[in-house]
């Protein structure tokens, strides 16, 4: 752009409104953009700065006390519409059959973390100690973060790919991630997935989680809840 | 004896540290909610979504009073300065040694770009805000968008502060931000254009 030096150009305006409208209409774009970018940029920066959420999670808690844990006193109470209620200890959960998943988890907020390894059990090697009666057609999962409470109807506790997991990509379950054991629900937004589990209880029907009073589906599919249609 | 000039109006420097401690504020309160370990550090979340959210509004609300109640003419002539980019800014971007007036060509980037960003933290913080409450104002990329502009704006400052407080050539002129005045010398090699009134 050839200017004399004492010509002037209103060019500031432009540098504003162009940076505004960039990144209005990233909402349209910003999330897949960050994918790809993020796919390249990921491994590079976790040896870089370790202190980033390279990796894309962000800890969400709900009340002032982030639960701790300790192994040798931490139990599971599995309770309600069953023959038999139960309360498991850390080394009985650790006894039962350990399976593993590869699966995506999805934050509501929009954010999303790929490839996570989880480790755990299937929620019907829990059934199994307990025997849940034939009325029992919801969970409620109950997390040490009081209030914090979920549900899912049978059916959706069945799931193939839910999990009580204890471990994320290869160690114990970190306490942020709700040490030592959360739900995993692949298929719906992470505010299912309870954390610092403490209790499960079969009931005849689910009922509005957190969350869900406050607003959110109770029905959280990926993509197809929560105003989101993919 | 050295003769000093006055750069900056009190509006201005009120207006750039309130801008500063507004920013800071979020940035900390924002960092706890961002980064994983510092969550676990601090480990009251509802809290700090409260700082952080209300941080925000104080921050815009004071850039407002600040605008009402100062010098709104002077501000005017600012916002004229900062817009109007002649040959020699245009030569000093591209690297050239030109003279330049009260702000260089690299100074009214900045502060462009860091009124666009602010006007983009509101925007996106109050979806992310509203989004928590209503379906409607809820978008998958929001939380990308104001993640985002964190991250350069961050950058922008690391840039900032480098050059008002370590560079020496350029350092003399956080005094001018602090008490209104820079050395004349300073100003003519700086700011050769610049006729201070």
């Amino acid at each position: 752009m050839a200017m004399e030096p004492d010509q002037s150009r209103k060019i500031g305006r432009g540098v504003f409104l162009l940076t505004v409208a960039g990144g209005l209409s990233s909402l349209a774009w910003g999330k897949a953009a960050w994918s790809k970018v993020s796919g390249v940029i990921s491994p590079v920066a976790a040896d870089i700065a370790p202190i980033l959420p390279t990796q894309g999670w962000r800890i969400y808690t709900v009340s002032d006390h982030m639960p701790t844990f300790d192994p040798a006193t931490w139990q599971l109470r599995v309770g309600g519409l069953v023959e038999k209620p139960a309360t498991i200890t850390y080394a009985q959960l650790r006894a039962l059959p350990r399976v593993e998943q590869v699966s995506t988890f999805h934050c509501v907020t929009g954010w999303t973390v790929q490839n996570v390894h989880w480790g755990g059990v299937r929620i019907t090697d829990v059934f199994g100690l307990v025997r849940p009666l034939p009325e029992a057609g919801a969970v409620q999962f109950v997390s040490a973060e009081q209030p914090y409470v979920d549900y899912l109807t049978m059916q959706q506790a069945l799931l193939k790919d839910v999990m009580l997991a204890y471990e994320m990509n290869g160690k114990p379950l970190p306490r942020e991630h709700g040490a030592p054991m959360r739900l995993v629900i692949p298929e719906m937004y992470g505010y299912k997935n309870v954390k610092w589990m403490a209790g499960i209880n079969l009931v005849a029907h689910p009922q509005d989680g957190y969350w869900e009073q406050l607003g959110y589906d109770r029905d959280a599919w990926v993509g197809h809840s929560n105003g989101y249609s993919s | 004896m050295t003769r000093y000039v006055r750069r900056f109006s009190k509006t201005e420097r009120i207006l750039h540290w309130a801008n500063a401690l507004g920013f800071l504020t979020l940035l900390g309160s924002g960092l706890v909610l961002y980064l994983p370990s510092l969550s676990v550090l601090v480990s009251r979340r509802p809290l700090m979504k409260d700082i952080h959210f209300w941080s925000g509004i104080g921050w815009v609300s004071l850039l407002a009073i600040i605008v009402v109640l100062g010098d709104r003419r002077g501000l005017l002539r600012l916002a004229r300065e900062l817009d109007a980019f002649d040959g020699d800014d245009l030569r000093w971007l591209r690297g050239g040694h030109a003279k330049q007036g009260r702000f260089n060509a690299g100074q009214k980037i900045n502060a462009t770009l860091t009124a666009a960003f602010t006007v983009l933290f509101l925007v996106s913080g109050m979806l992310l805000w509203l989004g928590e409450r209503d379906t409607r104002f809820r978008f998958a990329s929001t939380v990308v968008l104001h993640d985002g502009l964190m991250f350069a704006a961050l950058a922008l400052l690391v840039g900032h502060l480098y050059l008002a407080l370590i560079h020496p050539a350029t350092r003399h002129a956080l005094r001018g931000m602090t008490l209104g005045t820079v050395s004349e010398d300073w100003a003519a090699r700086h700011h050769a254009k610049w006729k201070p009134q």
